[in-house]
């Protein structure tokens, strides 16, 4: 991709229109590639500006194209499949006609869409989607690297930490602790050797911020954390990242061998007294390392074990040295905050949280995607102005946040306020931006089994209580979810996740059991439907549930006797099928094949009876 | 790197090891970094392997094995013809994922974490490659494929059994392989 990276430059050379396809992962997943190479032969010889640029956001209506005007507006095309472009090059590129029917936003016209853009409030994502992520220039197009500029040339460093202070902006990675005062203790750290991490690990599995950040707009980071080093004096900087976002990776390293081009990163930056360097560190797929003292471990080259703090990072971190430690979306404020005033940012949110707030949103949602509303916003209002409702038609049930350390807020509580204090006092987390929408064929049970089952394998070992008792929550919920669930079992995982949460030295451990405490909080009447009518209301739960032929409706057809891979289901060809019980694995391909939805799951007493027939 | 012998001879070739430890050795804490180099061009990680990195390194093997065991990304046993990835992130699960990964150990015979006893599947459980809107999500050799059905699983795969698979084996050396070559 990189002979594209300087296609912007083009715009100095009589180009009027600008065609953007958004590659970032989850858009080259959905086919992006393939319709950029489409209009790269297309727009061959017409005076035609081709570029790229990442996440546009709307994940959810990706291919995404968008035609740009100097004169005629912005138009997004959604869902764009390589047959298309022909007819987008021709109607609307040549023609001037944009084709209304394929448009999902644009800034001319009202689309039904509208709203996903439209209610959000993008500082962190205003230029993702926008600029070239492969092409410095692109970012400077847009007022990049003017915030260090400022911060060198005007501000002293006690200045840069009394702006960031002054914003209100606290750490976007889950804790949510002021970013200032993180700042100011790395200052105040004697010893001239400091370090600045940007922790890119994403942990939590069901999130992308971070990865469409860093493959959308990387030197946004990049110069947040230069900021960050000349705030407390620091002269390197590691960025830990995952080493399942090889995009966002790629993406990084160009921007860093630019930036060192140019002279934002390196020594004596725009001729000042200040020097700075960027390292990469690729995780190993340890959950754990997101932890700050695991991952600093990490970064040295160790297992990643968390240690007890004190000491702190700020006053020994990385090589025993003074090291900040901040999420990517905290970094991506920080260029905003310096050019605009930290009073113009605490403008947004609420009295304790403020600014924006960068979610995923994903799971039965209508539009998922990448949104950034301001902090205050009630879930109701991300969910259904932001989301456009829920996907499949059903009803909302439940929302999860900050993944496996967070919690199930029940669709009764959607009009709570998203910032960290009213998500806390209901037994949730802010987290880092993980948002999954739940419809009712949710088991919650299920749900709290998926996260212990995540946080078991992922416990570093180091104490008992997480070591063990991640274990043994596991094993009970699964013996609920198994149909042997027992009396006083609800009150059992109770007991221990208090016990874990008390006995556990890190983050991990002493998040461990949220999942489970909010979802018996909100749905224990669901715990008891498992537990004594060994029944799974969502139908869900393999062991509690039966997949029965109707015969009244099955034509006989045997589609779904030559689909079944365990050979369950047997019948003569128009008489009614019949699935044998104990051979059948409940994998639920029948119910997908058969056309004439001839196949239910029971649960419970009905499926007792279906059992006894 | 991508060449199909490489992976043949390489428990007795240690040329690359050679070359990634002089590349990486200065650096502070370099071992994660050396032992990631190495499978990315072996496909995993060998016992012989990590003996060689001890006597160039002077890193202890107990060591770098004590890492190796800790980190989910290291293999310990030689890839398949066929890499396949099946997400297991939270919005994967609740879109099906655990009948994406039944479906492709009903088809390769894989099991995850494993290769195939043919030699040409190698499954793995990740948690979550980002593309949670699109799920459930599936890679098979280095390509990203968006909302798995266990029909789609069949028929993408069914092919690849009945392949001899030579030419998918110069693919098969993983994503990470790939992110690698792109940015240096
Ligand atoms: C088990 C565990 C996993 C974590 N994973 C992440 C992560 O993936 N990304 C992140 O930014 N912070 C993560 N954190 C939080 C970090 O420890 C740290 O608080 C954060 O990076 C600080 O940055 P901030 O102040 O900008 O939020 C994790 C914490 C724990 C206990
Ligand atoms: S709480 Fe769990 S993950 Fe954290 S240090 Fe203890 S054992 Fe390790
Ligand atoms: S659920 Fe699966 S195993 Fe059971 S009858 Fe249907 S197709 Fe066969
Ligand atoms: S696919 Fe449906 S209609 Fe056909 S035999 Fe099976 S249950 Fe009956
Ligand atoms: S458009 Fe898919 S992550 Fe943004
Ligand atoms: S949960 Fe599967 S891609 Fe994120």
């Amino acid at each position: 991709m990189n002979e594209h990276a300087n296609s912007t430059s083009a715009n100095t050379s009589g180009v009027t229109t600008v065609v953007n396809v958004g590659l970032a992962s989850c858009g080259i997943a959905a086919g992006a590639q393939k319709v950029y190479d489409t209009f790269k032969t297309a727009l061959e010889g017409l005076a035609v500006e081709l570029t790229f640029s990442g996440c546009m956001g709307m994940c959810y209506n990706e291919p995404l194209v968008e035609v740009r005007s100097l004169n005629g507006g912005r138009y997004i095309y959604g869902k764009v499949q390589p047959e298309q472009v022909a007819r987008i090059v021709h109607e609307h590129i040549q023609g001037g006609t944009p084709i209304m029917d394929w448009v999902v936003y644009s800034d001319r016209i009202k689309t039904p869409d509208a709203d996903f853009i439209d209610k959000q409030q993008r500082i962190i994502l205003k230029h993702c989607g926008v600029v070239n992520p492969e092409n410095i220039d692109s970012y400077l197009s847009v007022g990049g690297y003017k915030a260090i500029e400022k911060a060198l040339k005007s501000m002293t460093p006690e200045q840069v930490i009394e702006e960031i202070s002054r914003s209100g902006l606290r750490g976007r990675g889950g804790a949510g602790f002021p970013t200032g005062t993180k700042w100011s203790f790395a200052r105040k750290s004697p010893g001239r050797e400091k370090y600045v991490i940007c922790n890119a690990d994403e942990g939590d599995p069901g999130a992308f911020m971070d990865r469409s950040v860093l493959e959308s707009n990387p030197h946004s980071v990049l110069e947040g954390m230069l900021i960050a080093g000349y705030a407390m004096g620091a002269e390197n900087g590691y960025i830990y990242i995952r080493a399942e976002y090889p995009l966002a990776i790629k993406r990084l390293k160009i921007a860093i061998a630019q930036a060192l081009e140019k002279g934002y990163l390196g020594s004596h930056i725009l001729d000042s007294n200040f020097s700075f360097n960027i390292m990469i560190r690729e995780g190993a797929g340890a959950f754990v390392c997101g932890e700050e003292t695991a991952l600093i471990a990490s970064v040295e080259g160790k297992r990643g074990m968390p240690r007890i703090r004190p000491p702190f990072p700020a006053q020994s971190g990385v090589w025993g040295k003074p090291t900040s430690i901040n999420n990517v979306e905290t970094f991506a404020n920080v260029p905003w905050i310096i050019l605009n005033g930290g009073d113009s940012f605490s403008r947004f949110g609420t009295e304790n949280s403020k600014g924006t707030k960068v979610f995923a949103l994903a799971g039965s949602i209508a539009r998922g995607g990448l949104v950034e509303v301001p902090m205050g916003i009630t879930i109701n209002e991300i969910v259904y102005d932001v989301g456009g409702g829920l996907s499949s038609g059903r009803k909302l049930k439940a929302v999860q946040t900050g993944g496996p350390s967070g919690g199930c807020i029940p669709a009764s509580l959607a009009d709570t306020q998203v910032d960290y204090d009213s998500l806390k006092k209901i037994g949730a987390i802010m987290g880092s931006g993980g948002m999954l929408i739940m419809d009712d064929s949710t088991c919650m049970v299920d749900v709290a089994k998926f996260f212990l089952k995540f946080t078991k394998s992922e416990s570093c070992g180091k104490c008992t209580f997480c070591r063990v008792g991640t274990k043994q929550l596991l094993k009970i919920l699964e013996r609920i979810t198994n149909g042997e669930g027992r009396d006083g079992d609800i009150e059992l995982l109770e007991e221990l996740g208090q016990k874990i949460s008390a006995g556990a030295l890190c983050g991990l451990g002493q998040t461990v059991p949220n999942p489970v405490l909010t979802t018996i909080k909100y749905f224990r009447h669901e715990y008891e439907a498992h537990i004594f009518d060994k029944a799974c209301p969502a139908k869900k739960c393999k062991a509690l549930i039966s997949y029965q032929v109707l015969a009244d409706a099955c034509k006989g057809c045997g589609r779904c006797s030559r689909e079944c891979p365990t050979g369950a289901i047997t019948g003569e060809k128009k008489m009614p099928f019949t699935i044998n019980q104990e051979m059948c694995a409940r994998c639920g391909l029948c119910i997908s094949v058969c056309k004439f939805n001839a196949i239910t799951v029971t649960t419970g007493k009905e499926r007792g009876e279906v059992k006894g027939v | 790197m991508s060449n199909p012998d490489s992976l043949k001879f390489s428990a007795e070739n240690f040329d690359a090891i050679d070359q990634i430890v002089n590349k990486y050795n200065s650096d502070k804490g370099a071992a994660i970094m050396i032992l990631q180099q190495v499978q990315a061009t072996y496909g995993y990680i060998g016992q012989s392997m990590l003996e060689r990195i001890s006597q160039l390194t002077g890193i202890p093997t107990s060591e770098l094995f004590s890492i190796v065991t800790f980190y989910s990304q290291f293999r310990l046993e030689p890839l398949g013809e066929n890499f396949i990835q099946v997400c297991h992130g939270t919005a994967c699960h609740l879109a099906g994922a655990e009948r994406i990964s039944e479906a492709v150990q009903h088809v390769t015979e894989a099991k995850p974490g494993h290769t195939s006893p043919d030699g040409k599947f190698t499954l793995e459980h990740v948690a979550c490659l980002g593309c949670c809107s699109h799920g459930p999500i599936m890679t098979l050799n280095n390509e990203t494929f968006a909302r798995m059905t266990p029909e789609k699983v069949k028929k993408m795969l069914k092919q690849k059994v009945e392949d001899k698979g030579f030419v998918e084996q110069s693919q098969s050396q993983s994503r990470l392989t790939e992110g690698r070559e792109l940015s240096e």
